[in-house]
């Protein structure tokens, strides 16, 4: 299938159109907030709270004998926030840090959820099948109502950050500083970690408890490395967040047996990964060529003062001298002379070099602006 | 008699039941440059830290220019120590410094242009106005001290708390910081400076409290600087010889 017809089929078929709207809608609110999680340094709560919510919804089918969506995205919603402000509380009132409270809600309701799970499987009513499609998400089961929630509580989002933004910020990067300013910290904390909430719980249908986090962190970490704004690191998240949902709608539902879910979170590491590598002032790859050229460049300055240092001993400074001697220099290379010959500081004559009048003229230059950085 | 500008009444906290400050009674009149001095884990920052309200007391209270502190939020700006923060979020010089205009805004208003030029003006006071665009994690730890310190005097307020704000910086930013404490100073600002280097003491303060968990003595530099005070303080008999 060509992109043509596939986009073609975006727009015509029901199905395709409601996954992609809705996975690309989810992508877009859990990028936009989970950079708000990155920058707090609180990766792992997107992981805690998607494992948290699992009680919630074994409880909800259990006390309601019903698989509606909505019912159990409720459940999860609660048992989602119970174990956020467990996890607030155990960091404020003990003495554990917030990854220990983040490990130990995770497992405690995890392991929970999953006996209430295995204990509804063991029922014999057959109305139970199905309730394990959201430890791993099942984009298929997406309609078009969850589709509207989505979009509804992302539209919300977007106000709540609108308004709030400022106060955002000021949290983020300073919390203490916020306090004094007569901020309530709190309030602000408690609203924002709310919404991670509410964007994870809604994502669960589709990706899934286990690899709930990663549409939180991956659009956040790739978008960190291309900006020094939080507008446009926020801005980037959501895009590329809605962009993995897209891509990776479109593999999953054009090759066989590919379940949706997984592939998004793959297309989004496949974001992280290329902007780890490629991002222009924090990528590896451009950090790395920047390191080379520096010490190609200071080698090759080390090298011209050295040479200068000999010459300027004699009379003559073009005075032809001996290549040997250079050996006694540590930075002393072939390449660096090479280089010095191709600039046309340094002739080469059989064994002997010399300076030209170029190659004394730089290393002046050199020479004295060392001194005035000194 | 002169205006108490901070006045701090039997202020007692504990981290695990350990106190950390015990019964602080403690008066800072208007208009002076207060060090707090102590040994490390004497509670100076926590005793800062306990006024402004970000760590609650288990008793105490504190009130400015004889109101309730929570009152008074306005008239009070706190430059926190400089590592208390992530200097690699994504933001710029300019825009930490207009965070100084924030409380003023109060809750949702955005800042405008004339918070943009208030926050240029501190930039400037600082030194630092070329590097308004900078992003934050590319200045030097002298340069984020003045950021830190150009974000308080945006507030405008009348009493100053700074914690450590002369740790690891380099002369040019020490000068910067002594002029603006002197020119705060002129205009009848009170400031409070959590403070480690004995040295400086006389030649920067004119007030001067000593701490250790309890409040060892509080008062005019002249009076009280000695090595009585110093030893109590520190615990080791103190004998260096300082010029007044």
């Amino acid at each position: 299938m060509d992109i043509l017809e596939y986009s073609r089929l975006v727009f015509s078929d029901y199905t395709l159109r409601t996954i992609t709207l809705g996975t690309a809608v989810l992508g877009g609110v859990t990028g936009m907030l989970g950079s708000f999680a990155v920058l707090r340094k609180q990766s792992l709560l997107g992981d805690a709270i998607s494992h948290a919510a699992l009680p919630g919804i074994a409880l909800a089918f259990l006390i309601t004998g019903s698989k509606d969506t909505n019912v159990l995205l409720i459940g999860a919603l609660l048992s989602g926030l119970i174990g956020t402000f467990w996890i607030r509380g155990i960091t404020t009132k003990t003495h554990l840090k917030s990854d220990t409270a983040l490990g130990l809600v995770l497992s405690v309701f995890f392991g929970f959820g999953m006996l209430l799970l295995t204990f509804i499987q063991k029922q014999p009513n057959a109305n139970q099948a199905g309730l394990d499609k959201y430890l791993f998400g099942q984009a298929a089961t997406l309609v078009e109502s969850d589709v509207w929630l989505m979009s509804v509580v992302t539209g919300l989002c977007l106000l709540v950050l609108l308004l709030f933004w400022k106060e955002f910020k000021i949290l983020l990067f300073d919390k203490d500083y916020a306090h004094t300013l007569g901020f309530n910290t709190k309030f602000i904390d408690v609203l924002i970690t709310s919404f991670i909430v509410l964007a994870i719980v809604l994502g669960l249908q589709t990706v899934g408890v286990v690899l709930m986090s990663a549409m939180l962190l991956a659009p956040a970490a790739a978008a960190r490395q291309w900006t020094n704004s939080l507008g446009v690191m926020v801005l980037l998240a959501a895009i590329l967040g809605a962009s993995a949902g897209v891509f990776g709608t479109a593999i999953s539902s054009t090759q066989n047996n590919l379940s949706t879910g997984p592939v998004i979170v793959l297309v989004a590491s496949v974001f992280v990964l290329f902007s780890f590598i490629f991002s222009p002032k924090r990528g590896l790859l451009f950090r790395q060529i920047r390191l080379i050229k520096n010490r190609n460049d200071l080698e090759f300055q080390k090298t011209l003062t050295f040479m200068y240092h000999i010459v300027e001993d004699h009379e003559d400074v073009f005075h032809p001298h001996a290549i040997k001697i250079l050996n006694n220099f540590q930075g002393y290379s072939r390449k660096g002379l090479r280089q010095l010959i191709s600039k046309n500081y340094v002739t080469v004559n059989g064994e002997m070099w010399n300076l030209t009048p170029e190659g004394v003229e730089a290393a002046t230059n050199m020479y004295n602006q060392n001194l005035k950085d000194d | 008699m002169e205006k108490i500008a901070v006045k701090v009444d039997d202020l007692t906290v504990a981290y695990n039941y350990k106190p950390v400050l015990w019964d602080i009674d403690l008066k800072i009149p208007e208009g002076v440059l207060m060090a707090i001095v102590g040994p490390n884990g004497a509670g100076k920052s926590t005793l800062v830290k306990a006024i402004l309200g970000i760590l609650k007391p288990i008793a105490g209270s504190v009130s400015i220019f004889d109101k309730p502190y929570d009152t008074q939020r306005k008239h009070v700006a706190y430059v926190p120590q400089k590592g208390s923060v992530d200097w690699d979020f994504p933001t710029t010089a300019l825009d930490v410094v207009m965070m100084g205009t924030y409380g003023s805004l109060g809750w949702i208003k955005r800042p405008g242009a004339n918070e943009k030029k208030r926050a240029l003006e501190a930039l400037e006071k600082v030194g630092m106005l070329s590097f308004k665009s900078r992003q934050i994690s590319q200045l030097s730890g002298g340069q984020q001290q003045r950021i830190f310190l150009a974000r308080a005097l945006v507030q405008d307020a009348s009493i100053y708390f700074m914690d450590e704000p002369f740790q690891g910086v380099d002369a040019t930013t020490e000068v910067a910081i002594i002029n603006i404490l002197k020119e705060l100073r002129k205009a009848n600002k009170t400031v409070v400076v959590v403070h480690h280097d004995l040295q400086t003491v006389p030649e920067y303060f004119d007030w001067v409290t000593f701490l250790n968990v309890k409040k060892i003595a509080t008062g005019p530099v002249k009076d009280i600087f000695n090595d009585d005070n110093l030893t109590k303080t520190y615990g080791i008999n103190y004998k260096v010889s300082i010029q007044k």
